[in-house]
């Protein structure tokens, strides 16, 4: 088992590589450049851009900038973003706990309620419960978080005047106060992702729950008396799962990806929204950051999906 | 002294002329009034400087009564009420007095609280957040605008552009001794007293170390722009003198507005040249200003509390401070206007019906402020479709189409400005003939704009440009066919389609593009989308005319300045127009000590700008803001809009 986990460890290597040198390429052959702002400024002469330039290094060869960072990173140095002159990993360990806790409860959220869903829904297919959850989860899955997020800024925020629709880090107020605050805030933009998520993966447990319940050894396992209860929750589950768990730990980098847009719009300082802004003001180091820890996220969970696999599933084993 | 309102004689051909009343047999001049300015002149009525005589009277007139200022014949409010009849605003007004040796008048406070504090929380909104905090790092305004809350500059500029003291004890002046006659120096007294947040006392040192600190190259300032051609010098603690190596009208540029707020020397001076990056303090400023500096989040917020040793008195109002970065105007001014989440929305650039409807509402409202911005279309004057030694729009070459005036004419008169005021702008936009649209003295009266199909289709067809079996007129085998590029932004390409709208009915075919701003703006030397390099036969947008002075603003369009291949396309001068009555006059107005012969310079620049149809100004803009209510926020279109923030209160 170890020696497997190593195995794919080292075969991530070459991959995570080949991704940086991809991602930096791209972004430097992107057009603009992280001074544009000055550009119309008269106050500031073109020969000043122009140093600046020179200085941070974007007139070097690509393939020189791809050794300097390549250098860099391997010796833990994450970069210097242009824009805000200060070192990359402080402006990303800055925004990790607000992407954590907002991604993080909406990831609970969506399992609270596609789990047990799913699961009644697949024990009465084509019952009128089912029919009902697998039209929501349909239009769940169908509407963008961007729309649904102004949906619900514009009828709990402005209509009803009950959340707040900017989210703010330094709630004042201490102790229970400041925990209800926090999740008053966080009320909207957990909705709208987790429900999003929550759509996809009722649809999902139910189709693993209805291929499981058809099989013999359920209809042995209910020949032998055993309660309905039981059977599905100790033998149907147990089995349908194992497809469900792989598709959530290899769902989580996507779900950074989605975040962006909420994050946008709730102006909730996370790591997408840092990717948003880095993006406009073409701010490269931020950028090749962000996405490198994108990148690592998902070989990470794909080797946790993997390894997660062979241990609910004896039957597959990992060489 | 029953002035009443005046205007010249109808059959006077003076554009400006005076009146007088006797008061105690003595003539008195009341006021100075002009001619009220036809709405549209017709082209043959238009002589862009035929109204030399005019200025000329205006100048000996000002002269006499600056004199009589000086002499105490007149008070400054009478000189001031008097200028403004010619439509000179109080700021400029104040700078010409400044220069004909009476001392500039600082700018009145509006300010009505009481006592320091007790005004909670202020929550501002900038939808694009400050990135740093060190003024001299600043990228653009919203940088400046965080670092404003802690770090101060000498002085900074209110509404009407006139001069507010801040870190400075008094304007300069000829009298106070602060300004040279020549005008190569100029000596800056500072406010005794005032410490910095640690409590160490604010001294000339520290402004003389901000120039050090900007002027090296090392340590990759941007405000190295406004510091390299000066030398600051101490003449003792509380007194600064900066030197000009030529004599320069518009001395109040460094250590002046919130571009150029001043840092302590103790905390950075171990961080000069290469290691300024290193500083702590640039994350965690320790400035002079009305609020501590408590917490910084790039891009998303920035806190402060009160400095409860602010070296003003009774201010600031406020016990806290929050700006909060992120997300889009238009939610921004959801949250201020609509649901009132913050008390103030920076930069409100969302089209003036949504905004209507927002402030039905009813928590808050919109807050204009207007400045020198002008959103403009320019015009190319090289080829752009030709390339001679690898470079497009090459100075070897000349425009096809616009090398014929008649067709730079007709599209002036294509651009339906009053539908982009009342289709996009709304509030937040006038209509305009002049490139240079501030500060008021600097505005030409001699000029005019009108929107006619007709008349610019019968310039063309006079010109020879017939229409062809397609619709599109042609000459000599050439189209009228023509690319208007700019940067990707609701109004503008809006203001786009109107325009493509009307040159389709005169017979131009109009092919538009856009950009995306942040390779528009770009200064990549690789990118053909560009302004500067203008690979196309028009394009808009608008440069902000950042203080209330125009000598860098036109200083752009000088002929040496043209972008080319040779200068990496950083010449400033985009259309790549050359015209050596306009260098002539800029360079005039450069050395030109005389405020009235300055204005009257760079009038001449703008008409002649005006004539050869260089830009064609789609529309000049105000500041767009959001405030609550209750809000007295004090902003400047001639400033930041954190500049005046310690005169912020709220209406109980």
């Amino acid at each position: 088992m170890s020696q497997y986990v190593l195995r794919r460890l080292l075969i991530a290597i070459p991959s995570l590589l080949g991704i940086s040198l991809v991602l930096f390429v791209v972004l430097a052959l992107a057009p603009g450049d992280p001074f544009s702002e000055l550009a119309t400024n008269p106050n500031v002469p073109p020969e000043v851009a122009l140093a600046l330039r020179a200085k941070f290094g974007l007139d070097d060869p690509i393939y020189l900038r791809y050794l300097h960072w390549l250098n860099a990173m391997l010796h833990g140095d994450w970069g210097f973003s242009f824009v805000s002159r200060m070192n990359v990993d402080t402006l990303i360990l800055q925004r990790l706990p607000t992407t954590l806790y907002v991604i993080g409860s909406a990831q609970i959220l969506a399992l609270l309620i596609a789990i047990p869903v799913g699961v009644y829904a697949a024990t009465k297919p084509y019952s009128l419960f089912d029919q009902v959850a697998n039209t929501l989860a349909f239009v769940g899955f169908s509407l963008p978080t961007f729309f649904t997020g102004i949906l619900f800024i514009l009828i709990f925020s402005v209509t009803l005047d009950w959340l707040p629709f900017v989210y703010t880090t330094d709630i004042k107020g201490t102790g229970i106060h400041w925990v209800l605050e926090m999740i008053r805030q966080a009320i909207m933009p957990v909705a709208v992702l987790g429900l999003f998520q929550a759509a996809s993966m009722t649809r999902f447990v139910r189709s693993a729950m209805l291929d499981v319940i058809r099989l013999d050894y359920v209809t042995t396992a209910r020949a032998k008396g055993i309660g309905q209860r039981r059977v599905i929750i100790k033998h149907v589950m147990r089995n349908a799962m194992i497809p469900v768990v792989t598709l959530i730990a290899l769902q989580i980098p996507a779900v950074f990806g989605g975040a962006i847009v909420t994050e946008q719009i709730f102006r909730i300082p996370g790591i997408g929204s840092l990717l948003i802004s880095s993006i406009l003001s073409n701010d490269t180091p931020v950028v090749m950051a962000v996405t490198f820890v994108f990148a690592c996220l998902v070989v990470l969970f794909n080797l946790i999906a993997d390894v997660l696999y062979g241990w609910l599933d004896p039957r597959i084993s990992l060489r | 002294m029953g002035c009443g309102i005046w205007f010249c004689p109808t059959d006077s051909q003076k554009t400006v002329c005076i009146h007088t009343v006797a008061v105690d047999a003595h003539p008195i001049r009341c006021a100075i009034y002009r001619q009220p300015i036809p709405v549209v002149a017709s082209r043959d009525r238009l002589h862009p400087y035929g109204n030399q005589t005019g200025t000329t009277m205006l100048d000996k007139e000002l002269r006499s009564m600056i004199g009589d200022v000086k002499d105490g014949r007149m008070d400054r409010r009478g000189f001031i009420q008097r200028l403004a009849a010619v439509g000179l605003t109080a700021p400029l007004a104040n700078q010409i007095l400044a220069l004909g040796g009476v001392a500039m008048a600082e700018g009145a406070s509006t300010y009505k609280p009481s006592k320091r504090g007790g005004g909670g929380a202020l929550k501002l909104l900038w939808w694009q957040g400050p990135t740093l905090l060190n003024p001299h790092f600043a990228t653009g305004t919203k940088d400046q605008d965080g670092a404003r809350l802690f770090y101060e500059p000498l002085a900074c500029w209110d509404p009407d552009g006139n001069m507010k003291l801040v870190l400075a004890a008094e304007i300069p002046s000829i009298q106070n001794g602060g300004l040279a006659a020549d005008g190569k120096s100029v000596t800056w007294k500072l406010k005794p007293g005032v410490k910095w947040h640690d409590g160490t006392p604010f001294t000339a040192d520290d402004v003389v170390f901000n120039w050090e600190y900007a002027k090296d190259p090392a340590t990759s300032a941007l405000t190295i722009a406004t510091l390299r051609d000066i030398t600051v010098e101490k003449v003792d603690d509380l007194t600064v003198r900066i030197l000009f190596n030529k004599p320069t009208p518009f001395w109040a540029d460094a250590f002046v507005g919130a571009p150029n707020t001043i840092i302590p020397k103790h905390l950075f001076k171990d961080y000069m040249g290469s290691k300024s990056r290193e500083a702590p303090t640039n994350l965690s400023p320790v400035g002079t200003g009305p609020y501590k500096f408590v917490e910084f989040k790039p891009g998303d917020l920035v806190r402060g509390v009160i400095n409860p040793d602010y070296h003003m008195a009774n201010r600031p109002y406020f016990d806290s401070i929050e700006m909060k970065g992120g997300g889009d105007a238009v939610s921004a001014a959801r949250a201020v206007i609509q649901t009132g989440e913050y008390d103030f929305g920076w930069n409100i650039q969302v089209e003036d019906d949504v905004l209507l409807r927002l402030e039905k509402g009813g928590k808050g409202k919109t807050v204009y402020a207007v400045g020198g911005d002008t959103e403009f279309i320019a015009l190319n004057f090289t080829d752009p479709n030709t390339e001679v030694d690898g470079e497009r729009s090459s100075m070897k070459t000349k425009h096809p189409l616009f090398s014929d005036p008649a067709v730079r004419k007709a599209l002036s008169l294509l651009i339906d400005r009053e539908s982009v005021k009342k289709a996009i702008y709304g509030r937040a936009g006038r209509t305009t003939a002049n490139f240079l649209n501030g500060p008021e003295k600097f505005v030409s009266k001699n000029t005019s704009w009108e929107f006619s199909v007709e008349k610019a289709s019968k310039i063309l067809d006079d010109a020879g440009w017939k229409p062809g079996a397609d619709g599109i007129r042609e000459k000599d085998g050439k189209k009228l066919k023509l690319v208007y590029q700019t940067s990707i932004n609701g109004p503008r390409q809006k203001t786009q389609a109107i325009v493509k709208q009307a040159c389709q009915k005169a017979g131009i075919d109009v092919e538009l593009k856009s950009v995306v701003a942040s390779v528009f703006f770009s200064s990549d030397v690789g990118n053909p989308d560009t302004y500067s390099k203008f690979y196309a036969d028009m394009e808009m947008f608008q440069i902000p005319l950042s203080q209330p002075d125009p000598s860098q603003h036109m200083r752009r369009y000088l002929s040496n300045l043209v972008a080319t291949k040779e200068n990496k396309w950083q010449g400033t001068n985009f259309p790549r127009w050359v015209n050596k009555e306009y260098d002539a006059t800029i360079q005039a107005a450069d050395g030109e000590m005389d405020p009235v012969k300055r204005a009257a310079l760079y009038i001449k620049a703008n008409d002649l700008m005006y004539q050869d149809i260089v830009f064609i100004p789609v529309q000049h803009r105000l500041k767009v803001e959001a405030a609550a209510n209750n809000l007295r926020p004090v902003v400047s279109g001639w400033a930041n809009e954190t500049d005046n923030l310690f005169d912020w209160y709220r209406e109980e």
